[in-house]
């Protein structure tokens, strides 16, 4: 007898999209795709002065624009009680519109709402603003003299934000002092933008019930209801926020913004729906911004290459308000990941923040909080270990890797890694790069003086925010939820707290369904982002859907199966104990002629139920015990022009175990993409201030997104370590890409430099920086 | 000012503002919102329509004005009589997508590339659609799908098993 092997399996299936259909025929539903009777647009006023005192602003000549219909600006909104916002962990608050001064180039100053997109625009540039100019403070050193105190609306009187450090301070200085061998650098993440394609925006109206209705960019729409609520004091049940499908976000619509507390002000205050949609440019200057950590990294070893103490003191420049979107309870987020993936008997790491006069933000671009230069910092590091060791950079990281029998393993700095194969990972990596055969090229090579550079990052990540004794938002737990209600003909649907913004949840949340009721995956649909309608979550950044939210799916299906096995034995005439779950299906323990479907059993439970209650619905509230500890292996293999410094990266293998798979297609695809912008960051990517504090990448012909023809062909890998936390054992992947390949990047150039004596240059990695580079090396010598 | 554009095979007559851009015009006078504006500069091609049957043009640097009188391919119009086109069925088959935003734009301009090389090396799909941004796909996966769609609209039988 043939036997059919698992026919419904659903998880590890590289299934289409189910979304797909409608974005490739144009029927996405974005925010700028909606309209409303009567709806007005809104523009801002913004600075070009970088630090400034506002003397006057005059809005008569906006006001007579045709199509204009009103201007507010901070003092209006201070006098509603709207002056200033909470940041989202809850440490500072920022102006929504300018009150008294400018903090920096691109703030928000002034909210024109008109009757047409242009007429706004018109009416924003008749806006007259006498400013009178104060001294810029353009980077974080100048910051930390306090001669400028940029923040005069805070009780201490100190540009500097806050000290927070973890780990054995005393130890790690002793362990240092004593340890034969050391390296020290100054490791600059510069400071980046997420830059989805679909800039952020709002739609807001009050409906015929007086209830806020608010359509908006958002990757927490729960969290925006509460924080709004908290805000402008309408109660939490007259908000309905929806977030419709999103044109990416990478942690980049994870804040509120001033336009979205102006759009609502202008609904309210003109009784007329207001949409908002920034510009490219007001995206790029003036919304959450990423890194600007300046990382001293030390690190003490033995003669033969055994880590003996780490640490790490950063500078960070978080700009005019501490608006990181950072949910943990520490300023510096998980920074505290920086041991990697490395057996550190003693850790230290501490961060001093400052204010300066440049946009503020600090969010985790497609990482768990500060995880990206957490990662950044320690797989530079151990390059430049294993240089003044004079050791092979793959032996130096296999000699101190946390082993596969030291799991759960715990860190220096008081994480708990709940499962991995670092060696593992990295042999697969090896091979399928051919290391062997690319040292002997390399060896060639440079026999010849080419710079052929081979570089690695085999990174630990950690995410899955969180377990609620370490995170939360304003105060709000960092769980995550799911409703699930199967339809008397086996069809169903699934909601989360989550809201996809391309990762692709409505096909892989009705993967999960599906695998564990026996269910067909195109018939469970998929909805999130409705405040309304979805249970209670935190949202979708820190690769935190599928450890968080897919656990509370699996549970609240597991849920159904239980209330379902009660109707099973009903349908079965057995008593409950007598059924078991197996293939699929509910059967009579060892009679397996006996089974019925769970299709079967959900007509039941609508039709033929019984004693039981009706119905067949859960939901679940997921509380993860550990975050999750996705890791990769990845290797760039880069040769660089030594007349013109520029780099090709020839090949570049990822290896990546994020624990179970639940379709390996999107996995893949979000590992191309975040690959992708971790070689912008390494190569191309940079926000740039000058000492005036002008922004220089305002727009995409400035702040450069890798094209077709810059990018990499990616060949990617993976091995399985199944998360022992997680019911299905998944870890989340779509940051690691953007978290482990940078340092891979800047590893194999500096490989490919290292004959030349160069041993470090910071980010990004610009043809022109890694001529001067080679230039300055060979004038050395 | 008047402008009668044709637009997926549709005559729109619409009085608009002489700066109003035909992107704007595709979105909110002939209310066809899969074309996309996700930059200021030109630079990202969200916005790409296919014009007079296979020019690919960014419709947030030419006036509506400029339109007048010409004939519009949105992505709208691609699929016909309810079958996908090639190019959908690759980008959906190859996992050329993710958020969608880009996606619109990268039909369009891949919609012109093949009318005018229908069977193109990696590298001039590469070059062809290097005025198109993506921010989740990495292209390799674009890449992908239009070597797919280049296979099946060479061999229009294979393409319906």
């Amino acid at each position: 007898m043939a036997i059919q092997a698992r026919p419904l399996h659903s998880v590890g299936v590289p299934m289409k999209r189910k979304e797909d259909p409608r974005f490739i025929q144009g029927k996405g539903h974005y925010v700028d795709d909606l309209s409303f009777p009567g709806m007005l647009y809104l523009s801002l006023v913004r600075t070009t002065y970088p630090h400034a005192e506002i003397k006057s602003i005059d809005i008569s000549e906006a006001m007579k624009v045709p199509g204009v219909k009103a201007v507010i600006t901070g003092k209006d909104l201070e006098a509603a009680g709207l002056g200033w916002l909470p940041t989202f962990h809850g440490f500072d608050k920022q102006m929504v519109l300018a009150i008294g001064q400018v903090l920096f180039q691109y703030q928000e100053v002034a909210a024109v709402f008109a009757e047409t997109r242009a007429a706004a625009v018109d009416g924003a540039e008749k806006v007259q603003v006498d400013y009178a100019p104060l001294p810029v403070v353009a980077d974080p050193f100048t910051s930390k003299t306090d001669k400028v105190l940029l923040r005069p609306d805070r009780e201490s009187k100190t540009n500097h934000i806050f000290h927070w450090e973890v780990g054995d301070k005393d130890g790690t200085a002793r362990a240092l002092a004593s340890s034969p061998k050391r390296i020290k650098q100054r490791i600059w993440f510069q400071r980046c933008h997420p830059a989805p394609l679909e800039p952020c925006g709002c739609v807001a109206y009050f409906d015929t019930m007086g209830r806020l209705q608010f359509h908006v960019t958002s990757q927490a729409p729960h969290v925006y209801r509460t924080a709004l609520s908290l805000v402008t004091g309408i109660p939490e049940d007259k908000i309905h926020v929806i977030s419709p499908d999103l044109g990416g976000g990478f942690g980049n619509k994870v804040p509120v913004y001033p336009g979205y507390v102006c759009a609502i002000v202008g609904a309210l205050k003109i009784g007329r729906p207001v949409k908002w949609i920034e510009t490219r440019t007001e995206n790029l200057t003036s919304t959450g911004f990423a890194r600007d950590y300046h990382m001293d990294v030390e690190i003490g070893a033995t003669a033969d290459g055994k880590v003996t103490a780490l640490h790490v003191a950063t500078t960070a420049d978080h700009g005019a308000f501490d608006a990181a979107a950072d949910p943990s309870k520490y300023p510096a987020g998980i920074f505290g990941i920086v041991t990697g993936s490395y057996s550190f008997p003693v850790a230290h790491a501490e961060v001093d923040a400052y204010f300066t006069n440049k946009a503020p933000g600090g969010i985790a671009y497609r990482c768990s909080f500060r995880v990206t230069e957490a990662s950044y910092a320690i797989e530079r590091g151990m390059d430049i270990l294993a240089d003044e060791l004079g050791m092979d950079a793959v032996e130096l990281r296999k000699k101190n890797f946390v082993r596969k029998d030291q799991f759960p393993y715990p860190s220096a700095l008081g994480f708990t890694y709940d499962s991995g194969d670092y060696h593992k990972t990295l042999d697969v990596a090896l091979e399928k790069i051919g290391y062997v055969a690319l040292l002997k090229e390399q060896a060639e090579k440079r026999a010849r003086g080419e710079l052929m550079g081979i570089g690695f990052s085999t990174f630990t990540e950690v995410v899955g925010a969180g377990p609620s004794k370490h995170f939360d938002i304003l105060g709000i737990k960092m769980f995550d939820s799911a409703e699930i209600r199967i339809h008397p003909t086996g069809a169903g649907i699934v909601r989360a707290g989550t809201k996809s913004q391309g990762q692709g949840h409505e096909t892989t949340w009705a993967q999960i369904v599906a695998e564990e009721l026996g269910l067909d995956p195109q018939n469970i649909m998929v909805e999130e982002g409705d405040t309304d309608t979805a249970p209670y979550g935190l949202g979708t950044y820190a690769s935190r859907s599928t450890p968080v939210a897919g656990a509370a799916i699996v549970m609240a299906a597991r849920r159904i199966r239980e209330k379902a096995r009660k109707i099973a034995a009903h349908l079965l005439e057995v008593g409950e104990g007598d059924v078991e779950w197996t293939d699929y299906k509910f059967q009579v323990k060892g009679v397996p002629s006996k089974t019925v479907t769970m299709k079967q059993v959900a007509f039941a439970a609508y039709t033929n139920m019984s004693q039981n209650e009706p119905g067949l619905e859960a939901t679940y509230y997921y509380d993860p015990p550990n975050m999750t500890y996705p890791n990769g292996a990845y290797v760039a293999v880069v040769d660089v022009d030594r007349d013109t410094g520029e780099t090709r990266v020839r090949r570049f293998v990822a290896v990546d175990d994020c624990g179970v798979v639940i379709n390996p297609m999107v996995v893949e695809g979000q590992i191309h993409g975040g690959l992708t912008e971790g070689f912008a960051m390494a190569f191309i990517q940079e926000i740039q201030y000058d000492a005036e504090g002008n922004n220089l990448n305002t727009n995409f012909t400035d702040y450069l997104v890798p094209t077709s023809l810059e990018t990499p062909h990616w060949e990617t890998g993976n091995t399985v370590t199944p998360s022992p936390h997680h019911p299905m054992g998944a870890k989340g992947v779509g940051e690691s890409p953007n978290v482990g390949s940078p340092a891979a990047f800047v590893n194999a150039v500096i490989d490919a430099l290292s004959p030349l004596g160069v041993r470090h240059i910071d980010m990004p990695l610009t043809r022109d920086k890694v001529w001067r580079a080679i230039r300055d090396a060979e004038t050395r010598t | 000012m008047k402008v009668e554009v044709k637009v997926n095979g549709v005559a729109y007559t619409r009085d608009v503002e002489p700066r109003t851009l035909l992107a704007y015009f595709l979105r909110e006078d002939c209310g066809l919102t899969g074309t996309h504006v996700g930059c200021d500069t030109s630079s990202c091609g969200c916005c790409v329509v296919v014009m007079d049957g296979s020019r690919a043009i960014k419709s947030c640097s030419m006036f509506a004005v400029q339109a007048d009188g010409h004939e519009i391919l949105t992505v709208e119009g691609l699929a016909e009589g309810g079958k996908l086109h090639a190019l959908q069925q690759g980008f959906w088959d190859q996992h050329g997508l993710q958020c969608g935003y880009c996606t619109p734009g990268m039909l369009l301009t891949s919609y012109a590339l093949l009318k005018q090389h229908p069977n193109p090396s990696e590298a001039e799909i590469r070059e062809g659609l290097s005025g198109n941004l993506c921010r989740c796909t990495g292209y390799q996966n674009i890449v992908k799908a239009v070597q797919q769609a280049a296979g099946s609209l060479a061999q229009p039988a294979a393409a319906n098993t």
